[in-house]
């Protein structure tokens, strides 16, 4: 059990690392580099020279991976492109504003998916199966910057309720942020509910169909009885990872949700700096986002894990 | 000659059993038709649009909808209507090309993955993880700003990268069949990788690589009108979707039918694509409802 724990954390921070040389050799290998798109126009002779000198592109890449790699294992991501300031001092704020976003859409989102997943499931091929199914396929495969746009529109602008753009500076606090998530946050957990949801309900209509169920029902157990102690704990479980799996796919549906709103998160930083060219902090947000995906997925892989007696003394199927 | 030829007639009459198949339920029938219709309206859309897409009039910004200008005017004074229909002709090709890209180099990896196993294997598995832990938008917004929004970097751009997760499923399927009779058999008979690659594994693992396919097809028109939108798509004047949204959004509490019609262009059709596809699976027997959008 904890040799197949350690193993995961090993595997991810692989992982982790495959992501950070992809990301360095990409940004070497694609055509022109920090100081070329830095100076623009004026990249030749002298000023190109200086520029390479000051930020240490003039050595081979592996030894600049290498230092850069040793930063970033220290939580030092160096300084960015445009404004020369530490990336670390750029991200802090944005680190947090994301969280709030991200935690206030997971803690409303996921009560509603697996209320609305269960009761589709129960009542199958019903009424309210067939109105919340319809639902939540139109509001996961319309994109998010649609379903954002049209919230403005309807809620902001014809019915006047609430504002439809986020004006707060990067570094608010979370007092003043609140207010102005209500609509980033409907719009995020819209589309992560929907996908959850349709998961809780085949999940749990596939417990339903099975041996242990049928005898329960067959025993006399109540129904009720039945859906809390046999039905959902197996349901539930498989449906764990899943849905790990879609929090890390809606990071990137995250940044054109911030876009939309002007949110000051992470999401629009990535827009900013590849807009600016400041490739070191395009870098850093790569290994960033890339380790919410990996520790989501393994959280996701421990805690199934932990819930379930049989894989204890299993090794996992990969 | 004529038993190929009976093959043939067989395959023809199999697709269409599966195309009957999709359209006997209502959802297959009506995500058949919206597709189709997007497809006919893309082709033959140049031929009767009332106006022209890029002509650009002043004295007509932001007229409301009228029987002249069935959807209004933009900001630039261009016809509404016009660039609606013309909207989904970049985003069907790109996505199109994409997607069969992404179907080809995914199926084909996976395939050899899942025959090969091994050091070689784990490998490649790692680095598709990897690449799958890196947000997509991120991978995509940093290749179309270093090389450019053409259609020629966009195509092999998306095709690159929705293909890792079809190599996934490729893998999975062809891991299903290699421990199969007849797969032991046609070794025992002394047959070449290819050709058991070829006939042997293709025929059982097609369902479920062509069914990923068509999935990733409506996440890559997502994604492309995602790009369109940010302003990293095609590059304006250029009518798509996307970016009309993106252009219109600014103004929309003014005029909203410049952004309610691309919204119900890219909308439909993105519907449109998963109905079918969702019936594509079911008709091929595929259950697809517990997997993750990865």
């Amino acid at each position: 059990m904890l040799l197949l724990v350690l193993k995961r954390i090993l595997l991810g921070f692989i992982t982790l690392f495959i992501v950070s040389l992809i990301t360095f050799s990409g940004v070497e290998v694609l055509p022109g580099d920090a100081c070329t798109t830095y100076l623009e126009r004026e990249a030749y002779g002298a000023a190109l020279e200086a520029c390479y000198e000051r930020l240490g592109l003039n050595t081979p890449a592996h030894e600049r991976y290498i230092s850069w790699a040793a930063g970033v294992l220290q939580g030092d991501f160096g300084y960015s492109l445009s404004g020369e300031m530490r990336i670390n001092d750029v991200l802090g704020p944005r680190v947090k504003n994301s969280m709030v976003l991200a935690s206030a859409s997971i803690l409303i989102g996921i009560p509603i998916a697996l209320l609305l997943g269960i009761i589709t499931a129960l009542w199958r091929d019903k009424l309210p199966d067939i109105i919340i199914s319809t639902i939540t396929i139109f509001s996961m495969t319309i994109p998010e910057f649609i379903s954002a746009t049209l919230l403005i529109l309807i809620v902001a602008i014809w019915l006047e309720w609430l504002p439809g753009i986020v004006i707060v500076p990067t570094g608010a606090s979370i007092s003043e942020l609140l207010p102005n998530i209500i609509l980033p946050v409907i719009a995020i957990s819209m589309i992560m509910t929907a996908h959850m949801a349709r998961m809780v309900r085949s999940s749990v209509i596939q417990v339903m169909a099975s041996d242990y169920v049928q005898m329960a029902i067959l025993k006399g157990v109540p129904y009720w009885t039945m859906v809390f102690k046999h039905v959902l704990p197996n349901a539930l479980l498989p449906a764990i990872n899943v849905v790990a799996l879609t929090i890390a796919w809606l990071l990137g549906g995250v940044v054109v949700t911030e876009v939309v709103f002007n949110y000051p998160g992470l999401g629009r930083l990535v827009i900013e700096s590849i807009s600016n060219r400041d490739l070191p902090v395009v870098q850093a947000l790569a290994i960033i986002l890339a380790s919410i995906y990996v520790s989501i997925n393994l959280i996701a892989d421990l805690m199934t894990l932990m819930l379930n007696p049989r894989l204890k003394s299993l090794q996992i199927k990969k | 000659m004529t038993l190929e030829k009976e093959q043939k007639k067989n395959n023809l009459q199999k697709v269409f059993e599966v195309i009957k198949t999709m359209a006997s339920k209502p959802s297959g029938l009506i995500g058949l038709s919206i597709l189709l219709f997007h497809v006919i309206l893309a082709i033959t859309s140049p031929l009767y649009v009332p106006y022209d897409y890029k002509a650009i009039d002043p004295s007509l910004m932001l007229q409301a909808p009228s029987s002249e200008y069935w959807f209004g005017t933009d900001s630039l004074g261009r016809d509404v209507f016009t660039r609606t229909i013309l909207g989904g002709r970049t985003a069907l090709t790109v996505t199109f090309f994409g997607s069969l890209i992404a179907l080809l180099w995914g199926g084909a990896l996976g395939i050899f993955c899942g025959l090969v196993g091994g050091k070689i294997d784990d490998v490649v598995m790692r680095i598709i993880d990897a690449f799958l832990s890196i947000p997509w938008i991120l991978a995509m917004l940093l290749i179309v700003s270093l090389l450019g929004t053409t259609t020629l970097v966009l195509i092999p751009a998306l095709g690159f990268f929705y293909g890792k997760g079809i190599v996934r499923v490729a893998r999975a399927a062809t891991h299903d069949v290699i421990a199969k009779d007849f797969i032991v058999s046609a070794r025992a008979r002394g047959h070449s990788n290819l050709s058991i690659i070829w006939n042997e594994i293709l025929p059982n693992v097609r369902d479920a690589i062509m069914v990923e396919g068509a999935m990733r097809w409506s996440w890559m028109l997502l994604g492309f009108s995602s790009l369109s939108f940010l302003g990293f798509g095609v590059s304006p004047p250029t009518p798509d979707w996307g970016l009309m949204i993106s252009n219109a959004r600014g103004l929309m509490s003014f005029a909203y039918w410049a952004v309610l019609a691309p919204i119900f262009g890219l909308s439909s059709l993105i519907i449109g694509i998963n109905l079918t596809a969702d019936a594509f699976a079911k008709a091929l027997g595929i259950d697809r409802s517990t997997k993750a959008p990865v």
